[in-house]
């Protein structure tokens, strides 16, 4: 697992107070992970100072799951 | 009780009647003051009076950059903001048929507009800290109307239909966003009507007497302390009786 993978999964972790082992690239903030709206643009705000890029709200949006997030960030920094 | 030690608190238009009553108040209480508004030396010698725990951060609202310039200035090197008091405000009065579109326009920017972006950048730092309070000071005449105040009416209403949606948005971070609504208060801003329209007013208000920035102050006080808790979403109507909505 990446270096951003693991930030991300401890930021999740962290942020929704779920077990690790539950945040799989596959879960789904909400469906999987009991976020509420307001979780999910927390965890996005999280992600922007832990990762120092910005994630415009038409890019939230479209980050649902654990993977989406890994992904973006990967994307911005390879960038 | 409604002791705000510790607490960090913004204050718009502190330099205006009804604002500096509120800095005053808060500061009293043991918070740290940050007072704003477009006339700098009217802060600053706030900021005199007051001695410690006051510094000014000028700003003119009715600038589009304004708003998020100002949170990032009070919440520099990751200070927090505990309490954002959106008080700063502006009439452009005139019957409707002859109310200007600019007149219209500059009330809405700086009573609705400038609020709900001050209040979007403090509650990303309130979120966090899973504490905050921010309180919008309406008016009476959002809820009542009043003729040649079509704009500052539908401004003022405005800050009540936004202070409901905000509170329900954030209530489980800890974060309360209230309105208080007062009636007629003698500021410089009720001086602009004319002695007949005061009297007028007087009589209709129960208490007898037109309301005093101060009693404006009490309810901010309050609505900002810990112990209002649990009190979100609400308008706490000041206006000496004269409507019971």
């Amino acid at each position: 697992m990446s270096e951003i993978a693991e930030k991300v999964k401890k930021i999740v972790v962290e942020h929704l107070g779920v077990e690790e082992s539950k945040v799989t690239p596959e879960a789904s903030f909400i469906d999987d992970l009991g976020a509420d709206s307001l979780d999910t643009v927390e965890l996005v705000m999280a992600f922007e100072e832990a990762f120092n890029v910005e994630i415009p709200e038409d890019a939230a949006e479209k980050i649902s799951t654990v993977k989406d997030a890994i992904e973006y960030i990967e994307r911005q920094k390879a960038a | 009780m409604f002791r705000l030690d510790g607490k960090r608190a913004l204050i718009t238009g502190a330099s205006g009647g009804i604002g500096a009553a509120i800095a005053r108040a808060l500061h009293a209480q043991g918070a740290e003051v940050i007072l704003s508004g477009t006339r700098r030396p009217a802060l600053e010698a706030l900021a005199a009076e007051l001695g410690g725990r006051a510094r000014v951060i000028p700003a003119d609202l009715s600038e589009a950059a304004a708003s998020d310039a100002l949170i990032a200035a009070a919440t520099e090197g990751g200070a927090a903001l505990d309490i954002l008091v959106n008080n700063a405000g502006l009439t452009r009065d005139a019957l409707a048929l002859r109310l200007k579109d600019e007149d219209w326009e500059k009330v809405l920017a700086v009573d609705l507009t400038a609020p709900f972006r001050l209040s979007r950048a403090a509650l990303k730092t309130m979120i966090r800290r899973r504490w905050g309070r921010i309180i919008n000071i309406a008016s009476i005449v959002g809820v009542t109307g009043n003729p040649g105040q079509a704009n500052y009416a539908a401004a003022k209403a405005g800050l009540i239909g936004m202070t409901k949606s905000l509170a329900q948005e954030v209530a489980a971070r800890g974060v309360t966003v209230n309105a208080i609504a007062p009636g007629f208060i003698e500021t410089p801003m009720t001086e602009a009507l004319s002695e007949a329209q005061r009297a007028a007013l007087a009589e209709r208000i129960p208490i007898g007497r037109l309301g005093r920035p101060e009693d404006v102050a009490a309810a901010c006080v309050y609505l900002a302390s810990e112990e209002a808790g649990w009190v979100t979403g609400t308008t706490l109507h000041v206006n000496g009786g004269m409507a019971m909505p």
